[in-house]
Order: C-alpha cells, then structure tokens, then sequence
C-alpha cells in the first residue's frame, strides 16, 4: 500500500516535472532574449501592454509594444481585439517572430489579474493611494512596477 | 462508530427525514444566491457585467474538486472496510460531480470568450479540469463497465483513489506555471482579492450548491438501494422458496444487498 503511494507519487512527480517545460502557456519578452528563440515556429509571448505604444493603422493593423520589465517587444495584429484589450493591460499574443524581430500575432489574448471590485471601491483605493496595479499577484509584481514607472 | 451508520436500512431512515430539509435549503440559498449575485451585486472594475458569470462558475468549479474528493475518500473506504453505504454513496455523487465539472467548463468557455477573447486555451489549469472531467466520466464507465457490479466498483474504486494527484495539480496549476487563467481569488495566502460585496454572493451560491449536492446525493442514493432491492427480491422469486439439496449448488449466490436485507 505505502509502496504503491509511493510509486504513484514518484510517477506524478516525474511526469510533472518532464512536462513542465511544454505547460509553459506562454514566454516573456525577456525568455526571448534568455532562451535565444528564433521565429521558425509558431508560439506565446505574454506580458503588459506598454503604455503610449498602441498604434492602429488604416487597414485595421495594430501595432503595440508587450513588455515585461525587463524587454519588450513590438507586436503587429490584424484583428478584432478582446474587449479588456488597453494600455497596461496583460496579454498573450500567438504568431511568430519575424526576421525583424517584430512579433506576428495571429491571435490576441487579454489576462485579466485576480481581483473582483466594483469601480467605486478601486476609485476609492486610487484616490487614496492604496491601489497598486497587479499588486495581488506576487508573479505580476515586476511586471507591476514596471506598469507603474510606465505610467 | 462507523457500523452504526454502515446499515443501509437506517440510511434510508435517516435520509428520507432529511431529504425535504435539504431541498427546501439548498433551494433558498441557490434563489437567495442568484438575487444578490445578478441584482444586489455590483458590476466589477474591470470586467462590467461579464463578471456575474464568476457566481455559477467558481461555486461549480470548487463542487467538482470537493465532490471529486468525496468520491476519493468514499472509494478509499470501500476499497478498506467494504463499507456497503460507501460504494453506494461512491457511485451515487461521481454523475453529479461530472455535471458540476461540465457546468464549470462551459461557464468558463462562455466567460473566456468576452474576456480573454477565446472559448478554450490549453494551458494547464484548463487543461488540468478536462483530465478531471475524463477522470469522473471514466470512473463512471468503469463502474457499470462489468457484470459483476463488486468487481466494477472495486475498479471504479482505484481509479477514484488514483485520480486523487490531479486535485492539487488543478489547484496550484496557475501558481506553477504561466496560464492564461489568473490565480486564486479567494482560497489563497492572504485576504481574498475580491471585495465584500463581490465574495457574499459567491459564498450563498457555494454553500447553496453544496446542500445541492448533499440533496442529489441522498435522492441517487436511495434509488440505487431500493433498485438493489427490487433486484434482490426479483432474485428471490426466481428461486424456489424450500431448494431441494442436490440444486442448492447450481443456485446463483444470492446477492449482498438481499443477505443484508435492505
């Protein structure tokens, strides 16, 4: 009995473990940099959307910068964009990279953070500057602070 | 302790006494729950009206991992104590909890959609709540899958047990790895991310699915024994009443459910 638990534990984790690099849903700009990915296959980057750096063309395109803090990256879409789609905002943007180094989304995901308030409440917490933007979530916090600066 | 309870005839006792109780309950509190959450509750910053969704969503989402886990546990005791009540009650709840999953899912992909701008994504924590989904409907065709219902539920039984290593990967999977889906609002370290009158409407509507649940598992249960019953005597008028001695050995063993006289 204690034996099969164990096994069955040693399985899980090892199966976790070699699968954890493919659960990965997405990459930041900075992974990018780390992992020296090239634009040969199709994939996720994630991150906020830098501020001041959205810019819609004639035809529909839309170009944006997806940074992390640390790098960022210019994004081109051609598309309809979700509706929490806006300045600061976390996404996640599926294309290739282009030999420019200009990402080619097809797609276009909105991330929205963890916290549920009504308006009046986050108003309220701005106004007295108790309102950190992604301050929930300690994964989000460089990305936060970068929002911040940003702003 | 556990014999006490263990004998189906009071089961059936004690539950037909509870069974109205929890109806009316979870009956009021669902109602209560739908008022405050798609009247009484306000709008939220950042998502508008779409976020009432999150009322029916999260209660089904923490219905199918605890019902999952009652199934476990009820399994586990099957599996050790051959308790007759835990395998009836093992049997009866996973159906429901493969509903509340199902709920899960389709209210996500209906609040994926607005939101995220996606029905489905695969990443790991939806991914995670498919496998349970699998889990429930498999454990379900398993213990039906034999001729032999004892042998269909002990199976059924492992698979429960074993399902068991997918509950934390579910609840962590958005703290391991990058998803699309955000992490906790309010089963996590610290307070809950979600304001008072935003957290209200969700606890009515999850204790109202948990008596939900306790409801439709009483009813499952007790219309799983009776039909033992009904078995049981159908197999008793088949046999005849005073067996001649040189057929006793040719008789089908009669059941567990007509030894036990339920």
């Amino acid at each position: 009995m204690a034996l099969g638990v164990a096994a069955l534990g040693g399985a899980t984790a090892l199966a976790l473990n070699a699968i954890s690099d493919n659960l990965v849903f997405f990459y930041s700009p900075s992974d990018l940099n780390s992992r020296h990915i090239t634009g040969a296959h199709r994939m996720r980057i994630g991150g906020l959307v830098e501020d001041g750096s959205i810019a819609r063309g004639p035809d529909g395109r839309v170009v944006f910068r997806i940074t992390d803090g640390k790098a960022d990256i210019p994004v081109v879409y051609h598309g309809i964009l979700p509706d929490l789609f806006r300045q600061g905002q976390g996404v996640v943007a599926e294309g290739r990279l282009m030999p420019g180094g200009v990402f080619d989304a097809s797609t276009v995901l909105a991330k929205h953070d963890e916290r549920y308030m009504p308006k009046e409440v986050v108003d309220a917490l701005k106004r007295s500057g108790h309102w950190q933007e992604g301050a929930a979530n300690p994964a989000a916090a460089p990305l936060a602070a970068t929002a911040a600066r940003l702003r | 302790m556990l014999s006490r309870f263990a004998n189906p005839a009071r089961f059936v006792r004690v539950s037909a006494a509870l069974l109205p109780w929890c109806a009316g309950v979870s009956i009021a509190l669902i109602l209560l729950g739908l008022y405050l959450a798609l009247i009484a509750s306000p709008p939220d910053y950042q998502q508008g009206e779409a976020v009432r969704i999150m009322y029916v969503h999260v209660p089904s989402a923490w219905m199918a991992l605890n019902v999952y886990l009652f199934v476990a546990a009820a399994s586990a005791v099957a599996l050790v104590w051959r308790h007759p009540l835990a395998e009836v009650a093992a049997r009866a709840a996973a159906p429901i909890g493969a509903c509340f999953t199902f709920v899960c899912l389709t209210t996500g992909s209906l609040w994926g959609r607005p939101m995220w701008g996606t029905w489905w994504v695969w990443d790991a924590r939806l991914t995670s709540v498919l496998v349970l989904f699998f889990l429930y409907l498999g454990y379900i065709a398993l213990v039906n899958g034999f001729d032999d219902p004892a042998r269909g539920s002990r199976a059924g039984s492992l698979l429960a047990v074993v399902g068991v290593v997918n509950l934390p990967i579910i609840k962590f999977s958005v703290d391991w790895w990058n998803t699309l889906h955000q992490p906790a609002s309010v089963l996590r370290l610290g307070k809950p991310t979600i304001a008072l009158s935003m957290l209200a409407p969700l606890l009515v509507m999850a204790s109202g699915f948990t008596v939900l649940f306790v409801t439709l598992l009483l009813i499952r249960m007790r219309t799983d024994l009776k039909q033992r019953r009904i078995r049981a005597l159908q197999l008793d008028r088949l046999t005849p009443a005073p067996a001649p001695p040189h057929t006793e050995s040719g008789l089908p063993a009669r059941p567990v459910a007509a030894r036990e006289g339920i």
